[in-house]
């Protein structure tokens, strides 16, 4: 499988006043095409920025300072505007968390969905209008020909998601980016709007990158998974092995942060302490302090990403083995 | 058998809405119409003993909130009784219910909104403590009082001079249990306390609650719609719709034989990390607006098992054994649960 997407050492870092912000900090991974790509992490883990920076979306006091993104061989990181704006909605879209701010209010569903197939198509109108009923209706809501001419405020939260679903496959991109489409969703609109992505990408032979803190739904939906923590990868691998045996301690602690149903234990396994403060990380290791784990190398050198059992990678001094508890 | 900690018996609570300037002119010009009224909650009855972990789940909307700032008299409740140790509040004054509110604490779920950000977390742990102590001698207690609080949820002394904002949010919630055990309540009301916590401090948040729990044998009504964290707290679990309660269960009836449609769309659509065989049972449409609740039953318009008697008669909660009560006529006509 060839790479749609390859991300390489990306360091994406915000000059505030209270110091330099490293949000995304020597980030690489790699997206095939028809793949769903899981990023995940607490908050603060620079998940959403990395969204962001495909998209040429960091805005000042951000930058991106070094690394590439390639789509498709072309690199994202050197492209002029003009440029990025024919590959955003075109051939990269994103649906963001809330549906309820995504949207304009002013205008209608229809001129919102109609502006992507006018920027990025050679479409007429009448073939628009179709093309929006049609997607409208392929994404769940009935009478679609009626609620094009419906604002925003006439949908709920659920629909919304639908909406803004149906404008980011519009013009058939190549790869959607999800920030947390389904957090502000009750658990049965989740799982609706979960299968209508699962079954449009699949259909459309689309790539996804589901950026969401939810282990839960990254394991139900995503082929691969990342972890990053402080900026950094600390693990990737496909979402099966990530899940069974993790040999990173922090993804280990992510998962038995979750209860589980079947060993009901009285007390919930847990990760000590915070994410330390991302303007001054300490030497090493980013998760040394709260690592049961770590010991002093720990504290002067930092890991690398190296190749562990099954298909993981991980950067850990100590990793652990299948099996192992942390 | 002693009272339970809290019973509520059939509490509703509506909430008017209209009332403004297009209203007035419309009364003016002697138009008449009725408010409209949301149904919030819709004669909600159960029971939590001592100690014992009551969750309420639902999803947003369903009233589950609404039941818990009721309780805590945050609302003034439309009908129904509240019933702390036998004793009921419903209609009780200020004056009145200030002693009671010792008995009863809440925990809410925003750790940022919920802490005065202009008072340092000594005087916000001292507030509902102070309020139920009058004499000199009591309040010259307070101090070391509330250096002991701060220690038994995981803070230490020096935080007592801080501000909220020097906080992380898991360390907020902890500022907010210290302040709800300063009174020593035999019952915490917790809306949705882990939602705004990222996984790892939720484990930190749950374990202290569960701790606390333990040591001063707490009962807890947990507000959360999250199944995972509620299979891991609660003893009991009631599940809502629409503001009416449709299945109350102890925990591990609800998640091994969960018998109204709606709790069982639920589990199946919780997301898991195990890969498991479950129920599909596949949930159309929205929820109705609570402005003009369905005939009948609430969740008929999108119960896959609806029929006719759905929208004539709304089903009552009824025993089913085990503790285990469910309002669905289902119970009733059992060879009808077939989509």
């Amino acid at each position: 499988m060839t790479a749609l997407l390859k991300v390489e050492n990306l360091r994406t870092q915000f000059h505030t006043f209270s110091g330099v912000v490293k949000a995304v900090d020597g980030v690489s991974f790699e997206v095939g095409a028809g793949e769903i790509m899981g990023l995940v992490g607490e908050s603060g883990g620079g998940k959403s920025v990395v969204g962001f920076s495909i998209l040429g979306l960091i805005d000042s006091p951000g930058r991106i300072e070094s690394g590439q993104i390639l789509l498709d061989g072309e690199d994202l990181v050197t492209a002029g505007e003009a440029r990025l704006r024919q590959i955003r909605g075109r051939e990269i879209s994103m649906v963001f968390q809330d549906p309820m701010t995504s949207l304009n209010p002013l205008h209608t569903v229809g001129r919102q969905m109609d502006e992507v197939l006018r920027l990025h198509t050679d479409l007429g109108p009448p073939a628009r209008l179709q093309a929006c009923i049609d997607m409208l209706e392929s994404v769940g809501i009935s009478r679609a020909a009626e609620r094009l001419s419906a604002y925003p405020h006439q949908f709920s939260g659920g629909m919304r998601q639908r909406v803004v679903i149906a404008i980011a496959l519009l013009a058939r991109p190549r790869l959607i980016i999800a920030d947390e489409p389904t957090t502000a969703l009750d658990v049965t609109i989740q799982s609706q709007i979960l299968a209508l992505m699962r079954r449009q990408i699949a259909e459309k032979g689309a790539s996804m990158i589901l950026i969401t803190h939810d282990l839960a739904v990254v394991s139900e939906m995503a082929d691969h998974i990342t972890v990053l923590y402080c900026g950094k990868v600390v693990e990737r691998g496909a979402t099966r092995d990530i899940i069974e045996a993790p040999s990173h301690p922090y993804t280990r602690g992510l998962i038995d942060s979750i209860p589980d149903p079947d060993h009901r234990a009285p007390r919930l396994r847990q990760i000590p302490g915070a994410v330390p403060d991302i303007r001054n990380l300490p030497l090493g290791c980013n998760f040394r302090d709260r690592c049961p784990r770590a010991q002093a190398i720990c504290g002067q050198e930092e890991p690398e990403l190296k190749q562990r059992h099954a298909s993981l990678w991980s950067a850990c001094h100590f990793p652990l083995q299948p099996g192992e508890v942390a | 058998m002693s009272a339970p900690m809290l019973e509520v018996r059939d509490l509703k609570m509506h909430f008017p809405v209209g009332g403004g300037l297009l209203d007035r002119l419309r009364l003016k010009g002697g138009i008449r119409l009725e408010n409209p009224v949301v149904h919030a909650v819709n004669g909600v009855s159960f029971a939590i003993q001592p100690g014992e972990v009551m969750a309420l789940v639902g999803e947003s909307g369903c009233g589950k909130s609404t039941v818990a700032k009721t309780i805590a008299r945050i609302y003034d409740p439309t009908g129904g009784e509240i019933r702390i140790e036998g004793q009921d509040i419903a209609a009780m004054g200020f004056a009145e219910l200030l002693p009671l509110r010792a008995k009863m604490q809440m925990i809410f779920q925003d750790p940022y909104a919920s802490l005065n950000p202009r008072q340092k977390v000594r005087d916000i742990v001292a507030e509902p403590l102070l309020e139920q102590t009058r004499t000199a001698a009591a309040r010259a207690e307070v101090p070391a009082r509330i250096t002991a609080l701060l220690a038994k949820v995981g803070l230490n002394a020096e935080h007592a001079g801080r501000y909220p904002h020097q906080f992380s949010g898991g360390q907020r919630q902890r500022i907010g249990i210290a302040r709800a055990l300063s009174v020593t309540p035999g019952l915490i009301i917790a809306d949705e306390p882990v939602s705004a916590l990222d996984v790892s401090i939720q484990a930190q948040i749950l374990n202290l609650m569960m701790d606390l729990r333990d040591e001063f044998g707490l009962a807890y009504l947990f507000i959360s719609h999250d199944l995972s964290v509620v299979q891991h707290i609660a003893d009991r679990v009631g599940v809502m719709y629409l503001g009416f309660l449709v299945e109350n269960a102890p925990r591990d009836a609800l998640f091994t034989s969960p018998r109204h449609p709606y709790t069982r769309a639920l589990l199946s659509a919780a997301p898991s990390i195990k890969p498991r065989v479950r129920e599909e049972i596949g949930l159309t449409g929205e929820v109705p607006s609570a402005l003009t609740l369905p005939s009948g039953c609430c969740f008929r318009t999108r119960c896959p098992f609806a029929w006719d008697r759905c929208a004539a008669e709304r089903p009552a909660l009824q025993d089913v054994g085990g503790g285990q009560t469910v309002a669905c006529h289902l119970i009733d006509e059992p060879d009808r649960d077939r989509p």
